[in-house]
């Protein structure tokens, strides 16, 4: 080929090439599930392993240690699915909360021109954040949690709540039928206190008098429905845990379980968030907080209008990909017995019906739609905080 | 270079590839490999525990070694494979283990739904229930609203429940996925009650902290007759593993023991013994074995009242008493068929 | 004339209450009030927390003796983990044996050592045996059956070895599966790019755990009837997808940061895809993301723990088997102590190790 402008062989053609190279991975992917399906199919024929989703409708038989929605051994295993969920979205959302709590203040407090307090922030990070979670989540459990004392002799606030190595028994609220009266009043409350603040803000920028939305927002969402409460005659009464045989009964229990996974997860997750915060704080330049300073803005205007806006948007992304760590951690319920999805349904309902495909397909599923709705949030998001810096 | 990248492939195909193309039958693979793959618990006292070394001993673990005895000739030549209660099916039917001897029930839709096939019965257990002394509970009846302990995947987890349904009480279970973990949570005081095979209750309560401050309950809310488990579809083996857990319960009956199987083999005029030892009839021709293959159960291992008094019996920390495991001329339902 | 030396006074030292140590705690502990109040919260925490565990761990500890008769003071029985350290390190793996995971372990580190030291020569060489041979020499070396090593199955391996095997394992797989993926992701090709997609975002959006039971549960189903994976392997092979999907990650993070003008330039000489991509834009991305990958890497060691619930021994794993040893009940905070000592030790001059390639690499590339 000495003159390069002689037509090129069609192998030496990108684009064939690139077709050529498609094509070629799509065989090799349809040939592999082939396999896989072929081989399972296979298996599963000879094993003599029922499959299909008919194990959802049949009876469960066995107890789940909490559940959110009423469950007996009566019921089947597809509500044994949602029990599972249902506590995997609750020590999540738990989790996240105190995680986030913790996070930030360890996070400022890593800033702090305090040199003690920077200094504890930082072994804090340095030491929970380079120990597996799961050895937390042990240690948690069977180290600490051990030091309770038995239901006898439970730790008690004014015999309204106790506390024991079996859980924490809180007084539980019953609320009576016109309880919703009470209910509705606050949504209201809270209806009406954005529109004040929409029309509160638009007022000041048209003619910069400013407005106490504090107080009348306050004023809304607690005492509007503390009067309602009142007029219709106190609709609201405590069941509170008594000592009966070997437990307490009644109100609300925390079982130890949810506590060690909680604390273990927050503590653990805080200390990435609390990184991803200081790493936040510090990428707003020095030159914005002293400009906002010269401009007259107080500390913590400075702070609220200045520092944290230009944080966050270095913050959101990490703190998001955190959360998701945070739930897809929480499987690690199964190994101390909290009752989350992939103990329950992914544990004990497999082992009865042994459907490990439909099974542990489901379980998968379920985490992955998860991820991917939160991601899809986060771009969503994270594109429109550009769009306003632009 | 070429050289090294050869040697890589070849690695990496071992590496993957670390497949005993295992034939339809089972019994030829095992004396091929000269290696038996038995499946075992991960650590349940007198059943199936590894020591510091690593060495494996229990009622199980001599079924799996009488196993090798009668296929190989040999009772040291087994891999154990530690299982748990959630594993132990698919290890079975994925060929990664010969057989599975890990205590585990003999149920219809176990034996009909999941390919695998029971051979028969080593340890005739039921479920009970273990509670601390301080209780002051006397019967399975005052257990009205206990908080129970129990591991996952297992058939006690559904009797649990019907026990408590039927006579109409509650209950809280705090499920694990190992006897360590459950039996961690229940010396912590995270549950009143401590629910397995009452076998494994004795086994358990030697890893308290206060040994003596727990007992086990009377009442036997289940029947579990624990026994060895091979795959469908291979008869020979099959076979080969009913028998050689028949031949010792055989060998106790007509007082067969390890230390005596010698001189009974020079000696005895007994036509039973005579069979059972090789020496006339069928002798291990029938299941492709040599014709000592229970000598050399007998010899190696032991007979059937010789591993339960070693692993669980009187003579052993446990201490369970023989029961319903005795021989069916001694009150127990043990019996095999005739070695004849 | 009157010459007036205008020379200025000298200046005063700065008040006494602002230098020295007096100064130095003004300043950084005492500043305020509410700062005040602060530094001694932060004292009192400390006090109550530091000497307790520091008695417990150290002074008040047993150190010496074979049986837990020897334990009889008040803190830490660590003559439960010297007992034990060699289950702790070796599992069940037969102590005639033991030599050759040193050997091999030594070796890696070695060789590990030689890549990252700065100046050492034969760099390409050293690489490529560690990519090429070693691999081959520590399967070898771990397993056996060759070179008239006994074989040694992989159920006796356990203990802190089984969870350096799988973290490397994990580790050297996945890297150049992470590579092909995060170039198919950047790909102009929709369908390689599609499938690296989903390949990346599936692993990605699931829990280890659910990996792991999966591998052990789902595989074996797979796979032809009479073919059967060892329960290492399938445990391996399901954290080496994991992990390959965020390898992809932090090796696309690296991409990204690569001028187009690299690319366009090395196409204007003439240079084919992978002739581009292999000689001018991996080697510089990759050298990018080296701290990424310690992290990843980092989090693929805590990972590890996972293995122990579909019953693999590795050193937390084995350390919990150890309790319930009737000889030794009650010393579970010795044991969860030591496995965290173990694990924090390696994970945290790991971290600082990658935290100074940061600043290192950074000065090079600042823009």
């Amino acid at each position: 080929m000495s003159n390069s402008s002689q037509k090129q062989s069609w192998w030496n053609n990108a684009r064939y090439r690139s077709l050529f190279f498609q094509v070629l991975l799509v065989g090799m992917l349809v040939g592999f599930f082939w396999f896989i399906g072929s081989n399972t199919l296979a298996n599963l024929d000879k094993r003599g392993i029922s499959t299909g989703f008919g194990f959802l409708s049949l009876k469960a038989g066995f107890g789940i240690l909490q559940s959110l929605i009423p469950f007996s051994e009566a019921d089947s295993f597809g509500r044994t699915f949602l029990v599972g969920l249902l506590n995997t979205l609750l020590v999540s959302v738990l989790g996240i909360f105190f995680a986030t709590i913790i996070g930030f203040t360890i996070g400022v407090a890593r800033l702090s021109n305090n040199w003690l307090i920077s200094k504890l922030a930082g072994v804090y990070v340095e030491m929970f954040r380079n120990i597996p979670l799961l050895l937390q989540i042990f240690f948690w459990y069977f180290a600490v949690l051990r030091a309770l004392p038995s239901p006898k002799q439970s730790w008690k606030a004014a015999d309204l709540a106790f506390l024991n190595i079996r859980g924490m028994y809180l007084p539980r609220p019953v609320f009576g039928d016109s309880f919703s009266f009470v209910a509705w009043t606050f949504v209201l409350a809270i209806v009406a206190t954005l529109f004040i603040r929409r029309w509160a803000r638009k007022r000041q920028d048209d003619t910069g008098q400013q407005f106490n939305l504090w107080g009348t927002g306050i004023g809304l969402i607690v005492a509007l429905p503390l009067l309602v409460y009142f007029v219709v005659g106190s609709p609201l009464s405590w069941d509170i845990p008594k000592l009966q045989g070997f437990n307490f009964r009644g109100g609300v229990t925390v079982i130890p379980e949810l506590t060690a996974l909680l604390v273990a997860l927050s503590v653990y997750t805080a200390t990435f968030i609390a990184e991803a915060v200081r790493s936040g704080i510090l990428a707003v330049n020095s030159g914005q907080t002293e400009a906002a300073s010269a401009l007259g803005l107080h500390k913590n205007k400075v702070l609220k209008l200045v520092v944290i806006p230009q944080a966050m948007r270095v913050i959101i992304p990490q703190l998001t990909s955190q959360y998701l760590n945070l739930v897809k951690n929480s499987s690690l319920a199964t190994a101390i017995g909290y009752p989350d999805l992939v103990a329950v349904f992914a544990g004990t309902t497999l082992n009865q019906t042994g459907q490990a495909i439909e099974i542990i397909a489901m379980t998968m599923g379920v985490y992955l739609f998860i991820s991917l709705t939160i991601s899809g949030v986060m771009n969503w998001y994270n594109k429109k905080i550009m769009l306003v810096e632009r | 270079m070429k050289k090294i990248t050869w040697a890589l492939v070849a690695a990496v195909v071992t590496l993957v590839i670390s497949v005993g193309f295992a034939q339809a039958s089972t019994k030829e693979e095992v004396q091929k490999r000269g290696v038996f793959q038995c499946g075992v618990s991960t650590g349940l006292p007198g059943f199936s525990i590894a020591d510091e070394k690593g060495v494996w001993a229990g009622i199980d673990v001599d079924v799996c070694k009488a196993i090798a005895a009668a296929t190989l000739g040999d009772a040291t030549k087994i891999k154990f494979v530690p299982l748990n209660a959630k594993e132990r099916f698919t290890a079975l039917q994925s060929g990664e283990i010969d057989a599975l001897v890990r205590g585990t029930t003999w149920t219809l839709t176990r034996d009909s739904s999941l390919g695998l096939n029971f051979t028969g019965v080593n340890y005739y257990d039921g479920q009970g229930f273990m509670v601390s002394k301080k209780l002051g509970v006397k019967s399975a009846l005052e257990l009205d609203g206990a908080a129970v302990c129990i591991q996952s995947g297992t058939t006690s987890e559904l009797n649990l429940a019907d026990y408590f349904k039927e006579n109409k009480m509650t209950y809280k279970a705090v499920v694990f996925d190992t006897h360590d973990a459950t039996a961690a949570a229940f010396d912590n005081g995270r549950c009143d009650v401590l629910t397995s095979d009452q076998s494994q209750l004795y086994g358990l309560r030697t890893h308290l902290s206060k040994p003596e401050e727990a007992i086990v309950l009377p009442e036997v809310i289940s029947k579990e007759p624990l026994g060895p488990v091979v795959r469908q579809g291979d008869d020979a083996w099959f076979n080969i593993v009913k028998w050689s857990l028949n031949a010792m319960i055989e060998a106790e009956e007509l007082g067969v023991t390890k230390a005596n199987v010698d001189e009974m083999k020079a000696n005895s005029k007994s036509p039973a013994v005579r069979r059972l030892l090789g020496l006339e009839g069928i002798a291990g021709k029938g299941l492709g074995l040599n014709n000592d293959w229970a000598y050399q159960i007998i010899k190696q291992v032991g007979n059937y009242g010789e591993i339960f008094e070693r692993n669980v019996g009187t003579g052993s920390p446990l201490n369970i008493a023989r029961g319903l495991n005795a021989l069916w001329s001694k009150g127990g339902i043990m019996y095999a068929p005739p070695v004849r | 004339m009157t010459v007036h030396v205008t020379s200025p006074s000298p200046s005063l030292p700065p008040p006494s209450s602002s230098v020295g140590v007096v100064g130095w705690l003004r300043k950084n502990l005492f500043s305020s009030v509410v700062n005040s109040i602060f530094t001694l919260a932060g004292l009192y925490l400390l006090y109550t927390l530091v000497p307790p565990a520091v008695n417990w761990a150290l002074f008040q500890a047993d150190w010496i003796g074979t049986t837990r008769d020897a334990c009889t003071s008040d803190g830490a029985c660590w003559v439960f983990v010297g007992v034990r350290i060699k289950q702790f390190l070796f599992g069940f793996y037969p102590p005639s044996e033991y030599w050759r995971v040193v050997t091999a372990f030594s070796l890696i580190g070695l060789l590990v050592a030689w890549l990252l030291i700065d100046r050492t020569p034969k760099k390409s060489l050293v690489g490529a045996f560690t990519i090429f041979c070693y691999p081959v020499i520590a399967y070898f070396l771990f397993y056996g059956g060759a070179f008239g090593l006994p074989v040694v199955e992989t159920y006796k391996w356990g203990g802190l070895m089984l969870t350096l095997i799988l973290a490397t394992t994990g580790m050297f797989f996945s890297f150049p599966i992470g590579i092909v993926l995060a170039l198919g992701r950047r790909s102009s090709m929709p369908i390689a790019k599609s499938i690296s997609v989903v390949f990346i975002e599936f692993w990605r959006g699931v829990p280890l755990i659910t990996v792991l039971f999966m591998s052990s549960v789902m595989l074996p189903m797979f796979i032809p009837e009479n073919m059967q994976i060892d329960k290492l392997l399938r445990a391996m092979i399901g954290i080496i997808f994991f992990q390959s999907a965020y390898m992809a990650e932090v090796v696309r993070g690296g991409l990204q940061a690569i001028p187009r003008g690299q690319n366009e330039a090395a196409e204007a000489l003439g240079l084919s895809y992978w002739k581009s991509t292999g000689l001018i834009v991996l080697p510089q991305a990759l050298k990018l993301v080296i701290p990424g990958i310690v992290n990843t890497f980092i989090a693929l060691f805590k990972d590890t723990t996972l293995v122990l619930i579909i019953g693999l021994f590795d050193l937390l794993a084995v350390v919990q088997a150890a309790f319930a040893d009737p000889k030794w009940l009650g010393f579970s905070v010795e044991g969860y102590v030591f496995v965290a000592s173990v694990y924090w030790v390696s994970c945290f001059s790991m971290s600082r190790y990658s935290q100074h390639l940061e600043k290192k690499l950074h000065t090079g590339h600042a823009r």
